[in-house]
């Protein structure tokens, strides 16, 4: 029996919007995955300390409010400070191409904006595991 | 194991990551198991189950917090069911937990029934040990009150908290697959709603058909309104008054030996599962006899007889 | 509509016309082809279209009863009784961003430009009732609309414009009362008073739990927040608009047209109870009840929507709350094009379907529209393409010719069927919801939301399958290069605003203050309404995060049902 992937689907900052992570989350369930979702305003390290405890393989961060550039730095900073970082990290949202080097940059390993098809983004994920 | 020393001392990631061990099951957890059994046994389990929609992750939480009122460390297991058709799940109590869940001296765990049959308690079982290794003082163990597997998993907790609500259907949910003899004390949740009396009184007729009602503890009913935060404190007084029952009757020692002996009986009984299904293959046993079966050249029976026999001698 | 006879005749032919069909579809079948380019037709929110609408579908139709004139019960065609001949809809532009300074010269634009409301966006510290300097804040100050967090920053949002002559809509909810409160204060330091002041809160918190998420305190205590507003204004802010039930933000979560007609209802529903509950008679505040809907791009379905939503509106209120002013049973709307339409591939067909959609909410009858920008999909609109957007409704406004005549759809037997259909819908789901208890107790239960996110996940397989064509996101997809000049709030944005709050702050009678926001703790531990604390509050210079973080201490946090 291969390893169940589990994956933290988060919502970072103040941001309402959760039908993209929803979504996710539920693709994720039907491809088999493990999927903890954290619900809305959450914390850096809310993020973190979730991601830890549940052993996550993978920690989904989606946001529509523009708060990227601060938050998912923050959680990856956090997440290699408590001796987890070796989590892959994606991150999905209302996010300007041009942002998009800066977070890699900052070890986001990949970003999937509006209009990307799930199946991209659970292909994305099996290949890492 | 360096990952069990670093666990022994309260660091997260190591403790987390034990647990991903010994839910998997593989051969290194059967190591790990091994290794720290000896060193367990400190915590007090308490087992939280009730239909979706209870309320009873947010009772847990309110009740973790009182153990961290009186200065102990508690870990948390909540159990939610995966999907038999894509073997996925979406495990969300954590969302009711905000409470709690950036407290140092907590840790909750998100579970998948990941549908393996009996499997399920036994890796809740291993994670309850490797929290109890940890050291936590309190382990809570929150289940969704619906089939079998599920009471298994909380049945062997030495406090077992029922929550009822009102409104989710005519007949009291607790007196579903057996739940009802498993309670030790029952909550109607959200008794501030429409029908609560009424469940209260369709519980506390269901406890008195009990011929043993007399004998011992006699499972309290407490309304609780939990997102206020009303009846949590009687309740709390409850769980603590039933833990004082089971000392001083020692029944604690009579459950913990049942749920020891479940707990070989399973390890044992897996053993023997993969025994004879390695045996079977080994044999070609299967294809060429049930042919035979399917014909009606042979009955089921004797071919049963005729396993146990070669695999067992 | 039409005599019985008449009706047995036309069914006879739709008979013969279908089975005429099927048999050409099964012998094209048997030689391998197809007649159709699809296995099934359906509208934008999946229900099932046939190939021919007739007389007979609407044969139950009574035109006086079912219909009528438009501004007649039970409203269908048109709350208004000639429609757009006399006065056009308001032209209403959501706007807001960065700081209040920014902001105002946003609206002083928009007002020269002729747009004939203000619409203001807040960021979502503002709307959660955090100030800019709360740690929570950071990163957030500034960039989904403009951050206010007193008195102070109010005053500045609606500098050099007349607040007796413009009629302002907010979208805040959780914190509607102290937003409300810093406008009457504005208002009143401008010698404007609040007799005069017109416009809208969006006061809808129901839609917060179920679909939007920037809710605060939990059920009980907000809806005691909302009904207080609606007493304080019926006395003292007479032409204020105290709630705008909203349905756009449960589309927009992924629910279906029916869906939208029913949740929003269904909340109205739960608010009028509510009032009615603490003592207020259903006419003194019915009028004053408004409604903010979506428009997404099936044309007809979405034109029907508004139509089916007036004829449930009006029978509810009439029937079952027994409402004698007509004006209480009029469903007045403003609508908003669909935001999660817009693709940010090839953001340029954008226009093209809010231009579609505003000929929806047009010929669906809105009072009132916002047109979304083309590159609302990839950051805040930049000024020109907010001016395409205005432009959008004054091209259908003034060159269409649809807003000529009132409700030009009506006896489309398409159009009729599909009223009749997604009223029909709506209702079911509304008396599954009163079975529940009311739109409340089905939030709280996750009902509603679980609703909508099936249908949100549905459509994504759709679209994922190819099932549902989305120009330039599924098909007709072209190599683009990342777009260029989008508007980009900086992160100083709320360093400055922390700042600027710490300078008022230490400026301000901070006695004052603290005597104001012990007055508020004991009226919320009592049943006082809260509005004029909060006002008086806000008077001094007391902040929104001041003010709120009171009334979490007195009332608690909503913490949210698991609900996927």
């Amino acid at each position: 029996m291969a390893k169940k992937v589990r994956i933290l689907v988060a919502k970072p900052g103040l941001d309402g919007h959760d039908r993209g992570a929803k979504v996710v989350a539920r693709a994720f369930r039907d491809a088999g995955y493990e999927v903890i979702y954290t619900g809305l305003r959450q914390s850096a390290e809310q993020i973190t300390t979730a991601a830890i405890q549940e052993d996550v393989d993978v920690v989904a961060m989606s946001l529509l409010s523009g708060a990227h550039a601060t938050l998912m730095p923050r959680v990856i900073k956090m997440l290699k400070e408590q001796g987890a970082g070796d989590k892959l990290v994606i991150g999905g949202g209302v996010i300007p191409e041009e942002d998009i080097p800066e977070l890699k940059a900052a070890g986001v390993a990949e970003v999937f904006t509006p209009g990307t098809p799930l199946k991209t983004i659970i292909e994305y994920v099996n290949s890492k595991f | 194991m360096e990952l069990l020393e670093k666990a022994k001392a309260g660091n997260k990631p190591s403790i987390a990551r034990l647990i991903s061990i010994v839910e998997e099951g593989t051969p290194e957890s059967a190591a790990v198991l091994r290794e720290i059994y000896l060193e367990t046994g400190g915590a007090r389990l308490i087992g939280v189950t009730g239909p979706p929609g209870s309320g009873k992750s947010t009772l847990t939480d309110k009740l973790v917090k009182a153990c961290r009122n009186k200065g102990k460390t508690v870990g948390v297991i909540a159990v939610d069911p995966t999907s038999p058709f894509t073997g996925g799940a979406i495990l969300g109590d954590r969302i009711r937990m905000s409470g709690i869940a950036l407290d140092e001296g907590v840790f909750i765990r998100s579970m998948g029934t990941r549908g393996s049959l009996g499997g399920v308690s036994k890796a809740t079982h291993n994670a309850i040990k490797v929290l109890d290794y940890a050291g936590f003082d309190y382990i809570f163990i929150e289940t969704v009150g619906v089939g079998q597997s599920e009471i298994d998993i909380v049945k062997t907790a030495d406090s077992v908290i029922v929550v009822s609500v009102p409104g989710l259907g005519d007949d009291v949910q607790a007196s579903k697959a057996g739940i009802l003899e498993i309670g030790d004390i029952f909550v109607v949740n959200k008794s501030d709603r429409d029908g609560a009396e009424r469940v209260v009184i369709e519980l506390a007729q269901m406890l008195d058909l009990n011929p043993n009602k007399d004998i011992g503890w006699k499972p309290p009913i407490i309304k609780t309104v939990a997102s206020r935060g009303d009846g949590v404190d009687e309740l709390n007084d409850k769980v603590n008054e039933h833990y004082d029952y089971l000392l001083e009757s020692d029944e604690i020692t009579e459950r913990r030996k049942i749920r020891l002996a479940n707990e070989v009986m399973e390890v044992l009984m897996k053993h023997a599962e993969t025994y004879v299904h390695s045996r079977l293959e080994e044999e070609e046993f299967t294809s060429k006899k049930l042919d035979k079966i399917l014909s009606r050249e042979l009955n089921p029976y004797d071919v049963v007889d005729e396993i146990l026999e070669k695999t067992f001698k | 509509m039409f005599d019985k006879a008449k009706i047995e005749e036309i069914k006879k032919g739709v008979a013969d016309y279908n089975s005429k069909w099927e048999a050409a579809k099964a012998k094209a079948a048997e030689k391998g082809r197809k007649l159709e380019r699809s296995e099934r037709f359906v509208t934008g929110s999946g229900a099932e279209v046939k190939q021919l609408y007739t007389p007979a579908d609407i044969a139950e139709l009574d035109y006086s009863t079912d219909i009528g004139n438009p501004g007649e019960f039970p409203f269908v065609r048109n709350v208004q009784a000639n429609g757009y001949r006399g006065r056009l809809w308001t032209m209403r532009q959501y706007a807001g961003f960065s700081t209040a300074e920014e902001s105002n010269k946003r609206y002083r634009y928009l007002i020269e430009s002729g747009s004939t409301g203000l619409s203001c966006a807040f960021d979502l510290p503002t709307q959660i009732g955090y100030d800019s300097d709360d740690p929570i804040s950071e990163g957030e100050v500034g960039k989904v609309g403009v951050a206010i967090d007193s008195l102070a920053d109010m005053e500045i949002l609606f500098e050099g414009i007349d607040l007796g002559k413009v009629s302002t809509s907010m979208t805040i909810n959780a914190p509607a009362s102290v937003l409300l409160a810093f406008y009457i204060a504005a208002a009143e330091k401008k010698g404007v008073s609040p007799e005069q002041l017109t416009g809208t809160i969006q006061n809808d918190i129901l839609k917060e739990y179920a679909a939007r998420g920037t809710y605060i305190f939990p059920p009980a205590p907000s809806m005691r927040l909302i009904t207080d507003i609606f007493g304080f204004c019926a006395e003292n802010v007479p032409q204020w608009n105290t709630i705008s039930i909203s349905g756009y933000h449960i589309r927009e979560a992924g629910s279906t047209a029916a869906q939208e007609v029913a949740f929003t209802l269904a909340d109205g529903i739960a608010y009028v109870q509510a009032a009615i509950d603490t003592g207020l008679d259903v006419d003194a505040f019915a009028g004053r009840l408004s409604f903010f809907f979506n428009a997404h791009n099936d044309l007809l379905e979405e034109a029907a929507k508004f139509r089916a939503a007036r004829r449930i509106w009006a029978r509810t209120m009439k029937d079952r709350f027994k409402a004698k002013s007509e004006r209480s049973m009029m469903f007045r709307v403003h609508t908003q094009t669909g935001g999660s339409t817009l693709t940010a591939q090839q953001p340029d067909n954008n226009i093209i379907r809010v231009t579609i959609q505003t000929l929806a909410a047009i010929l669906g009858g809105t009072n009132s529209l916002h047109t979304n920008s083309k590159d609302e999909a990839l950051a805040l609109p930049t000024e020109d393409s907010v001016r395409v957007a205005l432009r959008t409704q004054q091209i259908v406004a003034f060159e269409s010719g649809v807003a000529e005549t009132v409700d030009p759809l009506a006896g489309s037997y398409y159009v009729e069927s599909l009223t009749n259909q997604i009223e029909a819908e709506a209702l079911e789901y509304i008396a599954k919801i009163d079975e529940m208890g009311g739109a409340d107790v089905a939030v709280e239960q996750g009902y509603i939301q679980r609703e909508i996110q099936d249908s949100a996940y549905e459509y994504q397989k759709q679209v994922e399958s190819g099932e549902r064509i989305v120009v330039g996101v599924n098909k007709f997809q072209i190599k683009e290069a990342p777009p260029e000049g989008l508007l980009k709030i900086d992160l100083s944005v709320g360093v400055n605003q922390a700042k600027k709050l710490k300078e008022m702050k230490e400026g301000r009678d901070n006695n004052a203050v603290q005597a104001k926001l012990e007055a508020l703790r004991e009226a919320a531990k009592g049943s006082a309404n809260l509005m004029p604390y909060i006002l008086d509050a806000s008077r001094v210079y007391c902040t929104e995060g001041e003010i709120c973080n009171v009334l979490r201490a007195e009332f608690g946090e909503y913490t949210p049902l698991q609900s996927i």
